[in-house]
């Protein structure tokens, strides 16, 4: 959070990968919502299948991505199971998703909270990740 | 020698095989899975096998890292990644090589299921498709018919077992007494090595 935006003003960019199209709309809306104020960093969500089903679109995921992608990078947050893995296989193809695109290991909802609100500080991309994994430190029972 | 139009042999027999056994891998996914394993395999191998009619690459490398890449794309599971890396890492391995000897092949199959372990993070015994793949690839510089052999029984092995990865291992001891899906469509896949060479 300590980081200024640079004189460019380049957002990390932020996609919500989950299995439910409404899911990863909703936690996007929610987290963007959260981060308030005039501009925030671009948040683009990749839920479900092509076809509108439960599931990982790697065709969504790689177009999320490009669509958030301002040059400094682009921080990755999924759910379950088949979204990591596809995250994961796009990312060792290497041309599918930007350069300098990081799958984040952080819980999906609070980790998305703590990354836009972070990328909209003007954060870069190793402030971001840290913050959306910090949020696996809060306990809450 | 193996070459391209071998491994093209080999995906569309593999094709052929989880069309045929669609309905059987659903079965399984159904009381430990999402009951979705047959047909997202089904839409995975078509879309390889009309990738490969179309493209028409000339080496096997080249053959499985299309197939690889298609399987990622369009299986909307996490069967995807995981057979898509398969196919690519093994294609990857395999190199530019217009023919590839048998054991080439081993030695980059090899390095496919290797790579599957490190995206899954699966080990044998966990009840996942590495159970069917390491003994199909151990029985490899034997022969196909010794990998489709040992594909088989490593997939009927997982039935006693506890899965540990993947959707599964939520139900803990109650994934007990159920075949794996994924280590019975690995055993379609190697099984249909020996449909491409008969061909």
């Amino acid at each position: 959070m300590s980081e200024s935006p640079d004189s460019t003003n380049q957002f990390v960019g932020i996609v919500l990968v989950s299995h439910s199209a409404a899911v990863a709309a909703s936690v996007a809306e929610l987290a963007t919502g959260l981060a308030g104020g005039e501009t925030t960093a671009p948040v683009a969500a990749a839920g479900g299948t092509v076809d509108g089903g439960l599931g990982t679109s790697a065709e969504l995921i790689s177009a999320a991505a490009a669509s958030v992608d301002r040059g400094a990078g682009v921080a990755v947050l999924t759910d379950l199971g088949s979204a990591v893995l596809t995250v994961k296989a796009l990312l060792a193809e290497g041309d599918e998703l930007p350069a300098n695109s990081r799958l984040v290991d952080a819980p999906f909802v609070e980790g998305a909270v703590a990354a836009v609100v972070t990328a909209s500080a003007g954060a870069d991309l190793a402030a971001v990740e840290a913050a959306a994994a910090e949020a696996y430190t809060y306990r809450k029972a | 020698m193996l070459d391209a139009e071998f491994f093209r042999r080999w995906m569309t027999a593999t094709a052929a095989s989880v069309d045929r056994e669609a309905e059987r891998l659903t079965a399984l996914d159904s009381p430990i899975g999402d009951a979705d394993h047959g047909s997202n395999l089904q839409r995975g191998f078509t879309a390889v096998v009309t990738a490969l009619e179309k493209e028409a690459p000339d080496t096997p490398g080249a053959v499985l890292t299309l197939a690889g890449r298609r399987l990622i794309s369009t299986v909307g599971g996490a069967s995807g990644p995981l057979y898509g890396t398969l196919l690519r890492r093994t294609g990857k391995a395999l190199g530019d090589a217009a023919e590839v000897t048998e054991e080439q092949f081993t030695d980059a199959l090899r390095a496919g299921v290797d790579a599957v372990m490190a995206l899954g993070g699966a080990a044998p015994g966990d009840k996942t498709m590495i159970d069917a793949l390491v003994p199909a690839v151990d029985a490899l510089a034997e022969s196909f018919g010794a990998a489709k052999t040992a594909a088989e029984e490593g997939a009927v092995a997982t039935t006693p077992l506890q899965a540990r990865k993947g959707r599964a291992s939520y139900l803990g001891e109650r994934s007990i007494g159920h075949q794996d899906p994924g280590a019975t469509s690995s055993s379609l896949l190697i099984g249909a090595l020996m449909e491409a060479r008969d061909e």
